[in-house]
């Protein structure tokens, strides 16, 4: 066990892929010698030079796109998108290409791509640099999404992500890139299957699914209940799609209320989502309907407001609040 | 050349519109404008100072079949015309026009390069070895794809515009690390540890449409960066649907390579000799580690964009009529008589084997079979997915339902939708 941070996880992981197979490689703006925005590549151009660590043109479709033809090749390519809300430029790329290319190659054709996106606000930033853009991706068939919440997971996802034949894309959350945490880098662990939900925190009453960067702020609210003499399980959900809907069908059922809670805005997202499969799931076992706890239905506000819009602990109590009142 | 006169800083819309019939003028012939021709269309062969070398290479023998690769795309293309129009495919993408420029190309990729079509290459296609009736299959709706890539080198048919020129250069990336890989012997499968291999480039297919797309530019740009070896070759067939290409462009598109440091040339895409030389020499360029390079064959589509597109709408039947007079197969059958290197048995022999494939590819469409549902279950990941399994199963279950079920309105609704008269 050592204790590092989620980005030094994911630089360890990348490290470990990198050492591994010597067709894997790193591909994104300034990931060489800056080691990236967020230095989550600090140090790997310098081991494993610039085959292998490739700074990139500022173009992200030509990043997505490029990294698809080296796949074909039978390369491990990693892409790492600078900021959430510059994805956007490379969507095309990853909706029609990326996330199709082994179905309409009648399965011929994979492409193992790993696009690796800083999300999430909570930083302070400017505009485009605080999005949580993950249901446009989720509603692709052909992607596989998962989003770690804590170092251990950060360092395993990274290494499962390159290891799985399908496209990944791994939303990292940025405003957790320093939270330290436990690594082995032995072993995974529990977690062995990075599309699994895990459940962090068992509970009577009511269950709060969380991924990413929320996750610790739904425990946070889960001990803030506790002190109100309420059990509240809480749920990693880790995998954004697939989506583990049997442990959270299971939690549900358990606990008869069910809060889901997400930066992302609630319309037309993930909970939305949870929210239909467990009503369909859990019907008669739920006590309370299912309640999303999202951002608004606007453009990222302005960093000076954005602790109104952020999901926090009193916005995930008061929608417990809610469900507990049924 | 005319095409190259800046625009008037206020809008004058007649004078633009002059522009762009003078643009378009131009493009149709300046004989200013440089461009690579070996074999004229009166089917007498002139002289190249870099690409005759490449020409003479060019015996009898392959001449010929390149006539006959032409003759054949063409003969297919008719058949797959005439399928569409009897409801047999639901859409049809014709190539004729520019058979010169999609053979000549074609024949001078080796079986190591790798092919990056848009979606009117059947030329190409036909030199890869794809087999014709398998290209027939998107078009007939029972696959987005009909043939494995790893089979020709030949890859899947793209129809989001420039989409592949990206997946080009990286596959060319990936070329250059395999060299460097095998060149180190640091192999962890089997394939790096094999002896050297024949150096390999990409070839990519676009048209003057698809140039305005970002792809195409980011592709140059990586393409340039990292000295790809990779071909792109851009068809300017000078109609994207209803839309000329001065509007993609006010130069010759051959002349964009020089913002990205490469060569440019643009060769008369109808002139297969010519085609085929500037590719060899492009390709050889690539291969030996000296970058990339942009071909712009000039020639044109003279069907319509799709089966679903009416060209009399949007243009004059005088133009079609002057590029008919460009023919690439009048002028290859011209220079072949002339030079005694052909006879009236071999076109009568061409003419016969055109009709033997287009039979062949008719009943092979007629035979081709509906694909199951659950092959698109199948296919849509590679490793197993929780969802996928769940609605597969759902599907499973409703379908039997029917199955068993003598009327679909069965009069318990149970019935169907559990399975339960199983």
């Amino acid at each position: 066990m050592t204790t590092m941070t989620i980005a030094k996880a994911i630089n360890e992981g990348l490290r470990a892929t990198l050492d591994n197979n010597p067709r894997t490689l790193l591909m994104g703006e300034d990931i060489g010698a800056l080691g990236g925005v967020y230095r989550v590549t600090d140090g790997l151009l310098a081991e494993f030079g610039a085959d292998r660590v490739v700074d990139t043109p500022l173009a992200e479709s030509g990043i997505i796109g490029t990294a698809i033809g080296l796949a074909l090749r039978g390369y491990l390519p990693v892409c790492e998108i600078q900021f959430d809300g510059f994805v956007f430029p490379g969507f095309n790329q990853i909706t029609t290409q990326l996330a199709k290319m082994h179905a309409r190659s009648n399965g011929n054709l994979t492409v193992p791509v790993v696009v690796r996106i800083p999300y999430g606000g909570g930083i302070g930033s400017i505009e485009h640099h605080s999005e949580s853009p993950e249901a446009l991706f989720a509603h692709t068939a052909g992607l596989r999404i998962i989003t770690p919440s804590n170092a251990h997971d950060a360092y395993w996802m990274i290494r499962q992500a390159v290891e799985c034949q399908d496209p990944v894309i791994v939303f990292e959350p940025k405003r957790r890139y320093w939270l330290k945490g436990e690594v082995d880098t032995d072993s995974p662990g529990a977690s062995a299957d990075p599309f699994k939900a895990h459940v962090l925190r068992e509970g009577t009453d009511a269950t709060v699914v969380a991924y990413g960067p929320l996750v610790p702020v739904a425990l946070a609210a889960a001990d803030a209940a506790a002190e109100d003499g309420h059990s509240i399980e809480v749920i990693d959900l880790r995998s954004i799609s697939p989506i583990d809907f049997d442990t959270v069908t299971a939690s549900a059922k358990k606990t008869g209320r069910l809060v889901v809670a997400h930066e992302a805005p609630t319309f037309g997202g993930i909970g939305g989502e949870i929210a239909a499969r467990v009503s369909e799931r859990a019907f008669l076992a739920l006590e309370a309907p299912v309640i999303r706890v999202g951002g608004f239905h606007m453009p990222y506000p302005v960093a000076k407001v954005e602790e109104d819009y952020l999901p926090d602990i009193d916005r995930i109590l008061e929608a417990l609040d809610r469900a507990l009142a049924y | 050349m005319g095409a190259t006169h800046l625009p008037s800083t206020e809008f004058d819309e007649t004078a633009a519109d002059d522009q762009l019939e003078a643009a378009a003028e131009a493009q149709l012939g300046n004989p200013a404008e440089p461009m690579v021709q070996l074999l004229a269309p009166d089917g007498t062969l002139g002289t190249d100072p870099v690409f005759s070398a490449y020409a003479e290479r060019l015996d009898g023998e392959k001449l010929c079949g390149f006539y006959a690769d032409m003759a054949k795309i063409r003969r297919f293309d008719v058949e797959a015309t005439a399928l569409q129009r009897q409801g047999q495919l639901a859409l049809w993408v014709p190539l004729t026009g520019q058979e010169a420029a999609q053979i000549g190309s074609g024949r001078a990729s080796q079986p190591q390069d790798y092919i990056f079509p848009t979606y009117r290459e059947h030329g190409v296609a036909l030199t890869r070895n794809v087999d014709l009736a398998e290209l027939l299959r998107q078009f007939r709706g029972v696959s987005n794809g009909g043939w494995n890539p790893k089979d020709t080198n030949f890859h899947l048919y793209t129809l989001v515009l420039a989409a592949q020129t990206p997946h080009a250069v990286g596959y060319a990336m990936g070329i250059q690390r395999d060299q460097k890989l095998a060149a180190a012997a640091v192999g962890v499968d089997g394939a790096l540890d094999r002896p050297a291999e024949p150096k390999a480039a990409v070839v990519v297919y676009f048209g003057d449409g698809a140039s305005s797309e970002g792809d195409v530019h980011e592709s140059m740009v990586f393409a340039s960066s990292y000295n790809a070896p990779v071909v792109f070759f851009c068809q300017n067939n000078h109609w994207a649907i209803s839309v000329p290409s001065s509007v993609q462009t006010r130069i010759p598109l051959s002349n964009r390579a020089k913002g990205y440091g490469f060569p440019g040339v643009r060769v008369d895409g109808n002139d297969v000799i010519a085609v085929h030389a500037v590719t060899e020499w492009a390709l050889e360029h690539a291969r030996e580690g000296k970058g990339p390079v942009l071909i712009e064959a000039f020639t044109y589509r003279v069907g319509a964009h799709t089966t679903a597109d009416d060209p009399t709408k949007y243009r004059e039947s005088a133009e079609e009529t002057l590029w008919r007079a460009k023919d690439p197969l009048d002028r290859l059958e011209k220079y072949l008589r002339a030079e005694g290197l052909a006879d009236d048995a071999f076109f009568e022999q061409v003419k016969a084997d055109g009709d033997e494939l287009a039979a062949y590819v008719r009943k092979t469409t007629y035979d081709l079979e509906t694909p199951d549902i659950r092959t698109a279950f199948a296919n849509t990941y590679v490793e197993a997915h929780p969802l996928v399994a769940e609605e597969l199963a759902w599907f499973e279950e409703y379908s039997a339902g029917f199955a068993e079920t003598p009327e679909r309105d069965s009069a318990d609704p149970d019935e169907a939708s559990t399975g339960v008269a199983r």
